[in-house]
């Protein structure tokens, strides 16, 4: 069945009330059901989890997970511990964009009918170092990666032109030097 | 010879083996079908383990919870699936908030039926999340020994708490040809750091000791858990403070000790919330600064400063902002402080406070109808304070608290954190089997008791003689004291019409049955009630209906403004907590 394209992507709305913009790294057991344990967690002290990043370690028997969390900054420390505390998890820390280097890849794809305006995006997405990994008539996807942050203005750059949709994969972070993630 | 056995045990038989070899003494339990092999194997299967067919599987987990807190051992929860472990939920709850080892085992359906909501299943592993130290849905036949080995291991190491193995019926019978002896595989768990406690801040707990004019120590369930009785007593009587304990931790330090404050807190006595506000310096020896007893959280002993013990690092400024965290064992981390303090003597302090204890001392009127507290301070001296008490929620285990007063840890089990009604008479039971050679008294109010009062058969069937002291106002006591003080009296869901005649349904079980109506016949009924011992005997004592317990720091507020008596004013509804 075909699909009528209608969505022209609004515009973000700020948030309001967001406290935090956390990122905390995992090493967990690679077993079902961990993740539920976590989730749990964070629900009972309404925080909310705005990123999810998990896959499976070097050595299988584990898991990487690194969370981008807001909510009450009061109880930070203490849903470190409770997790930190669960049998399933080796150990929970929080990162900050100062010693950890954070990455996420977003894949956005644009109405592309119009020629001229085609062009205009493919150079905004050379500027941030984008790629194109699909093109069609009507339509391409771009692939943005690097910090948040660079990701971020690049989606508002774009905003200016017909996004059909975003993915985001979320953060995932690994900690600089001897520190470990 | 040996493996020739092993090939022909089937995975029930391997788990029975397993906690058999753990030590377990007690499987308390209601069968059904999901749970079927393993039933068998209790059959097949020979065992050191006994097992006690409840009436219902919240009672299991009480009988359980009581046998835990009278010996420190767990004790096995065996019930089927869907409905059964889904009774379970309240007592493992109760188990996870007071720190209590647990095993259940729960019987689920096949494993190629979870997910289709075949007949009594339940994602009980799902469910139990939030209320367990940790959870188990076994996959695999030959893993059946080493997660027994694994839950037995998380149960009662580092802070105890409630671990639940749901086993498939497929799991359950199918062939077991792994290794009995399976190591367990912990990479996430590592209670051993308990024991390894960092110096500075011992040094630093030290330091702040020393200087201490007004110290006070406060005693919880933590110090009771890691035996730590001996160290306690010893720093009390060298730097000279008083103590006082939570409910949880009532006996961990002799109540009858000139040092001791008794039971701090909502209820507890106006000295040792006295002293909780008057203090320069709080050691807390394993407690989690519960709710119940800080009041408000910032003006909790407002001018001391504050050292905390715990082996849960996830306790540390969770409720109360200390000066020195001690994360590790209370027995470890008294032990390391004690040559590090300096005797002294702190007479003065000590003098404020008696002056205290005796313008505030817990009392009661003995006229005008009979009234709980004489009830249980008369038992408290027939008994010489050395019986085992096991407690519902209410008016009565506040009063029981305050006048059952007791010298030694393993006697006082009530339920603290989750506040559970029904939780005393199977958790007498679960004690009662535990301790055979002591006195185990259950008491109760008349609503809590008709919760799990089924279990009467239980304990008339082992012929148990447990006292069973139904504290009797026909009313839900608490709720209604809370109505009188904060809804103008406004009654609301706390009536008990209908109350059976208690005397009746203990004889139509085969137990023994005594009514109290009298403040004269207390002595006289409750010997009675002691001297029988060939079987479980309720007391069904009538008592005044609108009685209220004071002391009272109505919630949220600060221990400051506790009331020692009726208030003469209208009070504002409590806001800060339940």
């Amino acid at each position: 069945m075909a699909r009528t394209i209608t969505t022209a992507d609004k515009k973000p709305k700020p948030r309001p009330d967001i406290i935090g913009g956390h990122t905390l790294s995992m090493y967990v057991n690679n077993k079902p059901g961990v993740l539920m344990r976590i989730c749990q967690i964070f629900a009972r002290r309404a925080y909310n989890i705005d990123s999810l990043v998990v896959s499976q370690g070097r050595d299988p028997r584990f898991s990487r997970l690194t969370l981008g969390i807001s909510g009450d900054p009061a109880g930070l420390t203490q849903i470190i511990l409770q997790c930190d505390k669960l049998i399933d998890v080796i150990h929970c820390y929080e990162h900050t964009p100062e010693d950890a280097v954070v990455r996420e890849l977003a894949l956005i794809k644009i109405k592309t009918e119009n020629a001229e305006r085609r062009t205009e995006i493919l150079q905004i997405v050379e500027h941030f170092g984008g790629k194109t990994v699909d093109f069609s008539e009507s339509s391409m996807i771009i692939r943005i990666e690097g910090a948040s942050d660079k990701v971020d203005a690049s989606v508002r750059l774009l905003n200016n032109y017909e996004i059909i949709e975003t993915v985001r994969t979320g953060k995932v972070v690994m900690a600089r030097g001897e520190q470990p993630t | 010879m040996a493996s020739k056995k092993q090939q022909e045990l089937d995975g029930a038989q391997a788990l029975v083996m397993t906690l058999d070899a753990l030590g377990i003494e007690y499987v308390f339990g209601y069968s059904g079908g999901a749970a079927l092999p393993i039933f068998d194997a209790l059959e097949t299967v020979k065992s050191n383990m006994k097992f006690v067919l409840t009436r219902h599987e919240q009672g299991a987990t009480h009988m359980a919870d009581g046998y835990a807190r009278a010996t420190g051992k767990p004790a096995v929860v065996l019930v089927t699936s869907g409905p059964g472990a889904g009774n379970t939920l309240t007592g493992i709850m109760t188990a996870q908030m007071d720190s209590v080892p647990m095993i259940i085992v729960t019987g689920q359906q096949v494993t190629w039926m979870l997910g289709k909501d075949a007949f009594q299943e339940a994602d009980i592993f799902g469910i139990t999340i939030p209320v367990v130290k940790h959870n188990y849905l076994v996959r695999e036949t030959n893993d059946l020994p080493r997660i027994a080995r694994e839950a037995y291991h998380i149960a009662t190491t580092g802070r105890p708490g409630p671990v639940l193995i749901d086993v498939p019926k497929n799991v359950s019978q199918s062939p077991f040809t792994g290794d009995l002896d399976a190591e367990i595989d912990l990479p996430g768990y590592k209670p051993e750091k308990g024991f390894d406690i960092e110096s500075a801040s011992i040094e630093e707990a030290a330091r702040l000791i020393n200087l201490a004019k007004k110290p006070l120590i406060l005693a919880g369930h933590g110090a009771m858990l890691s035996g730590a009785e001996r160290e306690l007593m010893e720093l009390s009587v060298k730097i000279d403070a008083p103590v006082t304990s939570t409910l949880l931790g009532k006996g961990v330090f002799p109540e009858s000790h000139p040092l001791s404050l008794g039971m701090l807190g909502m209820h507890g006595t106006a000295y040792a919330n006295k002293a909780v506000c008057e203090c320069d310096l709080l050691l807390n020896v394993g407690s989690r600064f519960d709710d119940r007893i800080i009041g408000q959280a910032h003006k909790f002993a407002a001018q001391a400063k504050i050292i905390h013990i715990d082996i849960d690092a996830a306790e540390m400024s969770k409720m109360i902002q200390t000066d020195v965290e001690i994360i590790g064992d209370a027995k470890t981390a008294l032990k390391q402080l004690l040559p590090l303090l300096e005797k002294a003597k702190h007479k003065e302090w000590n003098d404020h406070l008696d002056g205290y204890r005796k313008k505030y001392p817990l009392s009661y009127k003995k006229q005008g109808g009979l009234r709980m507290q004489q009830v249980l301070d008369e038992i408290h001296e027939l008994t010489n304070g050395d019986a085992i008490i096991t407690t519902d929620v209410g008016q009565h285990q506040m009063w029981a608290a305050q006048f059952y007063t007791n010298d030694a840890s393993f006697k006082w089990i009530s339920s603290g954190g989750a506040g559970t009604m029904g939780f005393g008479f199977p958790a007498a039971i679960g004690a009662q089997f535990a301790c055979p050679d002591q006195t185990v008294i259950a008491v109760a109010g008349d609503g809590g008791f008709q919760m799990t009062l089924c279990e009467l058969a239980t304990a008339v069937i082992h012929k148990l003689p447990i006292k069973i002291l139904v504290l009797n106002n026909h009313y839900l006591g608490m709720v209604r004291q809370w109505q009188e003080l904060f809804f103008d009296n406004r009654e609301s869901g706390v009536d008990l019409v209908g109350n059976p005649d208690f005397v009746m349904l203990a004889e139509a079980y085969g137990a023994k049955g005594i009514n109290i109506k009298r403040p004269a016949d207390v002595r006289k009924k409750l010997q009675e009630a002691l001297d029988y011992n060939d079987g479980p005997v309720l007391i069904n004592a009538e008592c005044i209906k609108t009685d209220n317990v004071f002391p009272m720091i109505p919630a949220g507020a600060a221990l400051e403004d506790m009331l020692i008596e009726p208030p003469k004013y209208k009070m504002e509804k409590p806001v800060g907590s339940t």
